[in-house]
This record gives C-alpha cells, structure tokens and sequence, in this order.
C-alpha cells in the first residue's frame, strides 16, 4: 500500500523538520510531500535538505489549496492512503497509525482524527468552543450524523477520496466544508479519537479577527453544500 | 426662464454622456478593457444619451411605473445597473481566483518535476 503524507506549510521554518523526522520515524515506508505554500520565513530551504518531496507555491494560495495540492499529487502518483498532518506539531506523529489503521483495513474512506470525541477536557477559548458547538449542532442537523471534531485538519483518505478531493476542497477554512461535502457524496466518514498538543509554534490559520468571517463563511458554505445534490463528483471528473 | 434652464442641462447630459462613450471606444481601442466588458458600459453610456435626448420618454416611463419624480426613476435604474455590473464582477472575480489558484498549483507542479529531472543529472554527471 502506497502512503502519503501530506504536511502543508506556512511559515514553519522551527518544526516542519521535526514533524517530517516524526513522521518517516513513524512510518518508514510512507513517503512525505510538503507542500510550501509561499512561506516567507527559511521552510523552503530547510525542507530542501530533508530527503523528501517539497512543492513550492509561487505566492500564499491558503491551506485549502496547499493541501488540495497534496491531493492532486497523491492522484497523479497512485497513492493508496494519504492523510495529512500539520507541520506546527499540534498533530502527533504516534497518532496517525490510529487515523490511518481504519481505512488500511476498509473499513471507511476518511478518518478524521478528533480531539472531543469521547472526552470533555478541552481547554479552548469561550469563542472556539462556542464555535465548535455551533458546527457540531449544524452537522448534526444537516446530516443527522454527529462529528465532534469538523475543523480538525488531521485526517486519513483512501484513493478514491483522494481522486474526489483533488478535485473539490476549498480554497479557505476547508475542513468542515468537505465533511459535509465527503457524507453528502456518499463517502464513509468515522471520527477516531486522537490526543494532540496545544500549539507551540506559529498561530492557527483561524485568528480571533477572522473567526466571525470563518463561522460565517464556513456556515454558509455547508449550507449551500447541504442544498446541493450529489452530482459534483460526475461532472467534474 | 424655466426652458432654457432645462435646455442646458441636457446640453450638459448630452455631451458627457458623448464623452463617456468615447472614452470607453478609446479605452478599448487602446486595449485597456475587454470588448466584452466594454460591451456593458457601451450599452449603458447610449441609454444615458438616449434618455438625455429624449427627456420627455424618461418623465413618460417614470410616471407609467408610479414615480412621481422622474429623476428618481434614473437614480433607480442607475442603481440597478450598478447592482448587476458589480454582481457580474464578483462572478468574473470569483472565476479568476479559481484559474489563478489552478496555474499558482500547476507551476509548484512544474517546478517540482524540473528540480526533480536537475537533480537526476546532476547525479548522473557523478
């Protein structure tokens, strides 16, 4: 089984070299793609002396982008599994065996690795709990299927997720959007629970400035997402 | 008194209404503006002209729709206008963000495999 692992970066320069030892440390046999998405700081060039696969975007195109560049790599290349991890060292690297496990054994087409699942102890600010919150009881009510962790951008896909994503992921905040996006074609979504660490380097992608745009826009995009039949995957492939 | 104060307004709306068709025939001449967006500013700048000439057909519609005040009745569909043109870019907008995302990726692609194939050489020279 071909696996890959997808680490977008930006401006991560102090961790991506580590996450990336982690990861071949972890899984040997899978190969690493970090896709640089127009980092000012020195990730480039200390990616270049890793070993691995690096793809540079020209200018910053947003995570969405970053990681649907993993995704069309993956395609292109035949890959059986590919899941992405950060490169801020917020996902742990002895966790993926855990978000990657399910899909080696069929047993779904994407796993999201969830820090609530099971489990209370969160210690997040006010707003992103309350935000948290407000997407759990939207999944839940356009779904009827409950996901505690839609925002967590540490998941596993199999090749035919892959081939579906490279295809269609947002540009912006593109998690919670392609949960709704995945059940809603028909994709088998299970959540596994995950430990990960409060962030040490860089800041979210979601800033407390953005976050009124983020839940708008994320909100509306799973709205219109919910309104939209199932027939995206036929068109555009 | 009253005539002649309306006779020069139109003058005045006669020939900037002109102006501004010429200005957008220069811009595309010049190849500035896509005759395809032209086109829609073309189009509104002749019916500005047109109700400029023809002040009476503006009072006509206006009163045939229930406005009191024909000018008003400009405002709107001025306004509209504005509304739809700005609709119309941001689904222009909204496409080209998507074609510069796809050619921003495309290049991270080509780029990789010219390293790639440099890389390969430099170790056959070894």
């Amino acid at each position: 089984m071909k696996i890959l692992a997808i680490i977008p970066a930006f401006n991560e320069e102090k961790t991506v070299v580590k996450v990336i030892k982690e990861v071949k440390k972890e899984l040997p046999r899978c190969d690493v793609l970090v896709v640089n998405d127009g980092s000012r700081d020195k990730t480039k060039e200390k990616v270049e002396k890793e070993s691995i696969d690096l793809i540079n975007l020209p200018y910053n195109l947003g995570i969405g982008a970053a990681v649907q560049t993993g995704f069309i790599f993956a395609k292109e290349n035949n890959y059986d599994l590919a899941f992405q991890i950060d490169a801020d060292e917020q996902h742990l690297a002895n966790q993926i065996k855990k978000i990657i496990k399910p899909i080696q054994e069929k047993k779904a087409d994407v796993i999201i690795g969830s820090r609530f699942l099971g489990k209370n102890s969160f210690n997040y600010s006010f707003t992103r709990r309350l935000g948290i919150l407000i997407f759990q009881l939207t999944h839940q009510l356009l779904l009827g299927k409950k996901i505690t962790d839609s925002t967590s951008g540490f998941r596993a896909y199999n090749k035919k997720t892959i081939n579906f994503l490279a295809q269609n992921y947002a540009d912006d905040y593109p998690e919670p959007e392609a949960v709704i996006k995945l059940i809603k074609n028909g994709f088998k979504v299970i959540e596994v629970f995950v430990r990960m660490q409060s962030r040490k380097q860089g800041s979210s992608s979601i800033s407390s400035l953005n976050s009124f745009y983020y839940m708008i826009k994320v909100l509306l995009a799973i709205g219109i997402q919910s309104l939209q039949k199932s027939k995206l995957y036929n068109e555009r492939s | 008194m009253k005539e002649v104060e309306i006779f020069r307004i139109q003058i005045i709306a006669i020939a900037v209404s002109l102006a501004l068709i010429f200005f957008i025939i220069n811009l595309i001449k010049k190849r500035k503006l896509k005759e395809k967006y032209g086109l829609l500013w073309i189009l509104a700048s002749f019916s500005i002209l047109f109700l400029s000439i023809r002040r009476d057909l503006l009072e006509k519609t206006a009163y045939f729709i229930g406005i009191d005040y024909p000018p008003a009745a400009l405002f709107l569909a001025a306004l509209f206008f504005g509304f739809l043109l700005f609709l119309y870019f941001s689904i222009v907008i909204s496409d080209l963000s998507e074609k510069t995302k796809k050619l921003a990726q495309e290049i991270g692609f080509l780029k990789f495999e010219l390293e790639k194939k440099k890389s390969r050489k430099r170790k056959r020279k070894k």
